[in-house]
């Protein structure tokens, strides 16, 4: 069967996506957010013991090397990876189409393969202020030492399930359910007006 | 109160559910045995202190953990993995 192309994917902030300087900004702007849109978001899984062998695929196919440890995460530009729960990781990557290349090399002897691409939605919060902000939603340390660059963290703002990952040293990418994206969203956008606010 | 998961570190107890008591033993599911599996339903130590429990990390990595919880204090004792042995895994 002929790949057909896929629709044009819809933004569900976008009635409530106003870009613009917002909030108290007089003194500057402390935050900046944006809807990444990501073409690929996946969530990998391995069987138990099979978590090496997982981690090697994800290497060759996306070039990132996953540190040690849990939660451990990179980034490069134009895709991201980090684990979010023993053996479950989470890949991002800019293009689509990545789900194409990882289901022929995860095999059912590896672990899972799973396409959130349109299940998530990608959004990124960065700035002098951002782990302020952060702060106020999610009762974890932002702190770099505790929570390094490229490193991702599950937790949950009033039952929407996030994933974080730090993308640099004052920036963090927040991925939430699509259902729930506009919700959130609201709620970071009214979080951060006190601080002052740009959406890009 | 903290529970500190083996995954995620720290974390507030919002963020788990609570699974049951860690010392039940699930009879094998073709066993008739009536009175070990009105033991398991039913037979609760109770203990006013050190409690075997079994939580999920609901809100987080989403892992099964076995937690020591003094029921008097709330202190956690321990946290580990569930999967590995521990006599409450695979309970329904």
């Amino acid at each position: 069967m002929a790949e057909q192309p896929l629709p044009e994917r819809q933004s569900p902030l976008e009635p409530d996506y106003h870009p613009g300087s917002h909030g108290n900004f007089e003194h500057g702007v402390d935050v900046i957010l944006s809807e990444t849109r990501p073409g690929s978001i996946l969530q990998l899984g391995a069987w138990p013991g099979e978590e090496k062998r997982l981690i090697e695929v994800i290497r060759k196919v996306t070039g990132l090397a996953l540190p040690d440890g849990a939660g451990g995460g990179a980034s490069s530009g134009a895709r991201a990876v980090f684990g979010f729960a023993p053996g479950k990781f989470t890949v991002v990557d800019e293009a689509e189409g990545l789900a194409a290349t990882f289901a022929g090399v995860i095999t059912p002897a590896i672990g899972t393969l799973t396409d959130l691409s349109h299940g998530r939605t990608a959004i990124r919060i960065a700035g002098p202020k951002a782990e302020w902000v952060m702060a106020k939603f999610f009762a974890i340390d932002f702190a770099l030492p505790a929570f390094p660059l490229g490193a991702g963290r599950s937790t949950n703002h009033h039952d929407i399930f996030a994933q974080i990952q730090r993308s640099g040293a004052d920036q963090f990418d927040i991925y939430v359910f699509r259902s729930f994206a506009r919700s959130f969203w609201k709620a970071l956008c009214h979080a951060s007006e006190e601080v002052g606010y740009e959406v890009q | 109160m903290l529970i500190t998961c083996p995954y995620c570190g720290p974390r507030d107890v919002i963020e788990f559910t609570y699974q049951g008591d860690g010392n039940r033993e699930r009879p094998q599911p073709a066993s008739q045995d009536l009175d070990a599996w009105n033991a398991y339903v039913y037979d609760r130590l109770n203990p006013a202190g050190d409690h075997n429990e079994i939580w999920q990390h609901s809100g987080g990595c989403r892992a099964h953990l076995r937690v020591v919880r003094n029921t008097i204090t709330h202190e956690i004792l321990s946290t580990a993995f569930a999967r590995g042995g521990h006599k409450a895994e695979g309970r329904s």
